[in-house]
């Protein structure tokens, strides 16, 4: 190993660290990119590795923001009393209440959105290809409908979170840090398990089912394993935005099933599937892409998505992180045997 | 609760709201009926999920407003907005879907989501997202004391859309392109070997889907009322026709769209129309579940 | 064309701001940036669009009468707009790039109370003064936002007349007002939640019976099966909210399913343009509005409510055969809040404006203005009319009442 790759990887801590400091006004943004970092990681752990497109992991963000929402309000406040469209009084948190009440919203969507991916998992996982991605996507739209009818917690209203009781730019920081935090967890957990056995495993899962089970590999652990870490670290996402956003509402925000709960698959596809750095990149270009043309292009931005989606598909499959792959294999530690003809294949 | 258990007991206190949903429910299931085919054609023909299946019925619904807008008379919009949306299928096929028709199924899936965002904000920036309609002017009739209402618009409707399936079908059987599609969708090695352009055959497919959908929306505009971000709704409930009754079904598709149009006014009746949506997504999820059942016994093997 | 509504509008805008330009520099006005999250497009996207020309045409009349003068000094309006595509996700984060990216010291309203519930946490958090003029949930008001104002009257008071009516003619009848039953169908928003829960406690209130209770669905194109239920219960009172689709809907269904209430109430009549899209389907339906073109109120500014209506048709031809839906004036009464706000403060200084808007008492063309301290408007009543023949005629309250109820309905 040569001395670059500690020295990029020091210097690329540093600017995460230094990024909200350097650039005090784009706080909010920053967080956001670190939202898509991770979703568009976790999705790629069934998506890319395990060959299950879901369309709906933006249910586990969905389940994520509510979990943490009732956890935070039901330690200070009855739920249904809070939530009441009538109710007149003015709920105040104490800034115990606050932390401890979003800490353990946190934790406690990313635990409950793990039970439901295997619950959900078990029923969908015998669902095969554009099956599997039209069930999850109705899982995902039949629970944000669900939940747009359920008083109890605020129904179509949304719900309101207490703001963070400190210093505003404090805060920014703050949620900047759990978004970065859980997303560098994220990437390390990723890339440690890949290079297990059990990465290996899931590669085959996607390669071929049938062989991989007639290897003895247990698909359906496996599967359901791997879906339930995606879904801890997308609830632990999905709580900590209910935290930055303040107020949300079922349909537009939490179960955003056509924005976030496709911009992830389209992140991943920008980058590149099945490859540790792809989902990175691609959110990266995703967020630019998207933050340019909802400002220089008001009206468009839906077309210019749209067009971005089509061509991305169409044209550039394997994504930035693939196509890189075929250009430049050197940089990835591939050996390439020199065929005859001159040309390079990786 | 109180209020499900109220509205149960209104079907029995007046037996003929059964037959005011179920009336309304053939109605608007005959519609879902027609974009579900054409989705069942391309899925069964190229394996492409098109996801845009929904807008392509809004677009010809606006194509006949605008058409209308212009003078044309209202019942003329349904085979105009048919020849100019086969139009917009050819283009979108060579565009994209051409590309994408190898490719593994998930592609299609996205591709389309995107022509479908694409769609529906270029309809709302030139059409605005106000509701629209046109109004054909004619009478509702009425029955059984007013209770049931059947304006004569619809009835029209439905019959356009009877006579549209009809023509479908008996093309599909009868003519050489028909045959072409059929075998196509069959086996598309062995057609090719057999002398099929199955390119064309696809290029064909794709269209007929468009113009079928277009027509539907232009029937759509008439009845009910179209808004640019609708598309979404009609999406879903082909994909719940198409996946309930399978592929290359064309009776089973009628049946399951006419059904699935009654039982979605029946839950909207008892659970409250706040929950269409809903209604629609867990029958689609219902009926995924069922399917799956069905198959792990036909898969059962030696343990 | 109705298509070509929006792109008048935006020319209009366009024309508008260029107008503004030639002016200032003749004046010699600095530009003063205030900034508004918007719907322009998504579900919302007809009432953004009037509350957006509400806020363009007061600040051009701004312009014409000289600018702003603050202190010593005068300044012209000028807004920063962005489209929150009617998702209050996207309302806050373009809340939070137009206060720390585009440095905006002062906001306006975007449109709905979804919407402003999503904005005000952010507008509160950078105590940036927001004075609002579309969203009335009242739940806006119990959070003890300090930055928050809103011009119009809050939604339980949208309907409450209408309850009120119900009962009297009730008894006019010799039945009594707990005899009344009401079928409410709203949509699943803050704004109409709102507006059935205010509802609920005016029939609790009298004793009524509510029958049915029931939202819209999501696309709001359909409401039959409710309105079967209608055939079947009878109700005497039917309330209606959806914002412009679900007035829309109620009013063509209404029509169509020959539906016969005694009375029906709902809300956005003008904004749906309901008397012009379905002529005479609209005929004795009751429609709550925060302002009416008839009533006598009146400013240096805009002149009377009348004079407002007959010059913001002349500025924006594509409402000429139109009623000026009240969304547009409230949003023009906003902006004057401002203007006024910021000429008492004298000074450019965030906390001394919010001073001032809080102090605010003052007379327009749009009613009395006047905040509690929880930031609503507590000075101005809300109005009910009345379509009769093709017009709007208000009926209630009686202080304000032009015209006699026509009751029953059909």
């Amino acid at each position: 190993m040569t001395i670059a790759k500690p020295v990029f990887y020091l210097l690329l801590v540093a600017f995460i660290i230094a990024a909200p400091l350097l650039f005090p006004n784009f706080g909010t943004q920053l967080a956001t990119l670190w939202l898509m970092i991770i979703v568009a990681l976790t999705w790629d752990m069934t998506g890319g590795q395990m060959g299950y497109n879901s369309l709906g992991n933006i249910f586990f963000y969905g389940t994520g923001m509510y979990v943490c929402a009732v956890i935070g309000i039901g330690i200070a406040y009855p739920i249904a009393e809070y939530t009441n469209a009538a109710g007149g009084g003015i709920y105040k948190f104490t800034d115990t209440q606050y932390f401890l009440g979003a800490i353990l919203g946190i934790i406690g969507a990313g635990f409950f959105c793990s039970l439901c991916a295997l619950i959900i998992g078990y029923f969908t996982f015998s669902l095969r290809g554009p099956y599997f991605a039209i069930g999850t996507l109705g899982v995902a739209i039949a629970a944000g409908e669900l939940v747009s009818n359920w008083d109890w917690v605020g129904g179509g209203q949304g719900i309101a979170l207490p703001v963070y009781p400190y210093d505003l730019d404090q805060g920014k920081l703050f949620f900047y840090y759990l978004f970065a935090v859980t997303g560098v967890v994220l990437f390390l957990f990723l890339k440690w398990m890949y290079k297990t056995r059990f990465g290996a495993a899931i590669n085959a899962i996607r390669d071929d089912e049938e062989k991989a089970e007639a290897m003895g590999i247990h698909t359906l652990r496996y599967k359901l394993t791997t879906w339930s870490i995606s879904a801890f670290f997308v609830g632990v996402a999905g709580g900590i935005s209910a935290y930055q956003l303040i107020h949300f509402e079922p349909l537009e925000t939490a179960y955003q099933t056509i924005n976030l709960g496709i911009f992830m698959v389209v992140c991943v596809l920008l980058g590149g599937k099945g490859t540790l750095w792809g989902p990175i990149v691609g959110a990266i270009l995703f967020q630019i892409f998207k933050e340019v043309t909802w400002n220089y292009l008001l009206g468009w931005q839906w077309v210019a998505l749209g067009a971005l989606i089509v061509v991305t598909v169409v044209y550039f499959q394997d994504g930035l992180m693939g196509w890189l792959k075929t250009t430049k294999p050197e940089w990835f530690g591939i050996r390439v045997e020199e065929s005859s003809d001159g040309g390079a294949k990786a | 609760m109180d209020q499900i258990l109220g509205n149960l007991g209104l079907l029995f206190e007046f037996p003929v709201v059964n037959l005011k949903i179920i009336i309304d429910g053939v109605m608007i299931g005959a519609l879902f009926a027609l974009a579900a085919y054409g989705l069942a054609l391309v899925w069964g023909v190229m394996n492409v999920k098109n996801l845009a299946q929904g807008d392509f019925v809004i677009a010809g619904g606006y194509i006949a407003w605008w058409l209308t807008g212009l003078g044309v008379y209202p019942l003329l919009g349904v085979p105009l907005a048919f020849v100019l949306m086969w139009g917009l299928g050819w283009i979108i096929y060579k565009l994209v879907i051409a590309r994408v028709i190898e490719r593994d199924l998930f592609t299609s899936l996205l591709a389309t989501f995107g022509i479908a965002i694409m769609m529906a904000q270029l309809l709302n920036l030139l059409f605005g997202s106000d509701t629209q309609s046109v109004n054909l002017g004619f009478e509702t009739l009425f029955f059984f004391d007013g209770f049931v209402d059947v304006p004569i618009a619809k009835l029209i409707g439905v019959c356009m859309a009877a006579v549209l399936a009809t023509c479908v079908i008996v093309f599909m059987k009868y003519s050489r392109m028909g045959q072409a599609i059929r075998a196509t969708a069959q086996d598309a090695r062995a057609a090719r070997v057999l002398g099929i352009d199955t390119e064309k055959v696809y290029a064909f497919t794709f269209s007929l889907n468009a113009a079928i959908c277009g027509a539907a929306g232009a029937i759509i505009v008439m009845v009910w009322v179209i808004q640019p971000f609708y598309g979404i709704t009609y999406a879903i409930r082909a994909f719940v026709i198409v996946t309930a009754a399978g592929l290359g079904n064309l009776p089973g598709v009628i049946a399951a769209g006419l059904g699935i149009g009654a039982l979605e006014q029946y839950g909207s009746h008892i659970f409250g129309i706040g929950y269409q949506q809903a209604i629609a997504v867990l029958l689609l999820l219902l009926v995924l579940v069922f399917r799956m059942i069905q198959q792990r016994r036909s898969r059962q093997v030696l343990k | 064309m109705l298509n070509t509504r929006t792109k008048l509008g935006i020319l209009g805008a366009l024309a508008g701001s260029l107008l503004f330009t030639g002016q200032s520099q003749a004046a010699d006005c600095e530009p003063l940036v205030l900034g508004s999250a918007i719907s322009l497009t998504g579900k919302y996207a007809t009432n953004g669009v009037h509350a957006q020309n509400g806020y363009e045409f007061a600040i051009q009349k701004l312009d014409e009468a000289g600018g702003v003068k603050i202190g010593d000094k005068c300044y012209n309006f000028k807004v920063t707009y962005y489209d929150d595509e009617s998702k209050g996700d996207r309302g806050a984060t373009l809340a939070e790039r137009l206060i720390s990216q585009d440095k905006v010291q002062y906001m306006l309203g975007p449109y709905s109370s979804g919407l402003t519930k999503a904005i005000a946490p952010v507008t509160e958090k950078y105590k940036i003064p927001m004075v609002e003029a579309e969203g009335a949930s009242r739940s806006l008001f119990n959070k003890g936002y300090k930055y928050l104002f809103a011009v119009l009257s809050t939604s339980e008071q949208y309907l409450a007349s209408a309850v009120t009516l119900a009962a009297e003619m009730a008894e006019k009848e010799g039945k009594t007002a707990s005899d009344v039953k009401i079928a409410i169908a709203v949509e699943n928003d803050p704004f109409s939640l709102d507006i059935r829960a205010g509802v609920l406690e005016d029939a609790e209130k009298y004793g009524m019976q509510v029958v049915i209770d029931e939202k819209l669905p999501r696309d709001l194109s359909d409401m039959s099966a409710i309105l079967t239920k209608v055939k079947l219960l009878k109700p005497d009172v039917l309330v209606v909210s959806g914002h412009s689709k679900g007035a829309a809907t109620a009013v063509r269904q209404i029509g169509e399913m020959k539906i016969s209430v005694p009375m029906v109430a709902i809300t956005h009549c003008e904004a749906a343009d309901v008397t012009g899209n379905f002529g005479e389907f609209a005929n004795d339906i009751l429609c709550s509005t925060q302002w009416a073109e008839t009533l006598t109120y009146e400013d240096e500014l805009f002149g009377t409510a009348a004079n407002y209506e007959t010059e913001f048709k002349a500025a924006y031809p594509e409402y000429a055969e139109k009623t000026v839906p009240y969304q547009v004036a409230q949003a023009s009464a906003a902006v004057y809040v401002f203007a006024d706000a910021f000429q008492r403060a004298g000074t450019l200084d965030k906390e001394a404006v919010r001073q001032a808007i809080a102090e605010t008492e003052l007379s327009t063309f749009y009613g009395d203005i006047k905040f509690s301290e929880a930031g609503n408007n507590i000075a101005k009543p809300m109005v009910l009319r009345q379509i009769q023949d093709g017009k709007y005629n208000v009926v209630a309250p009686s202080a304000f009442a032009s015209h006699e109820l026509n009751w029953p309905r059909k």
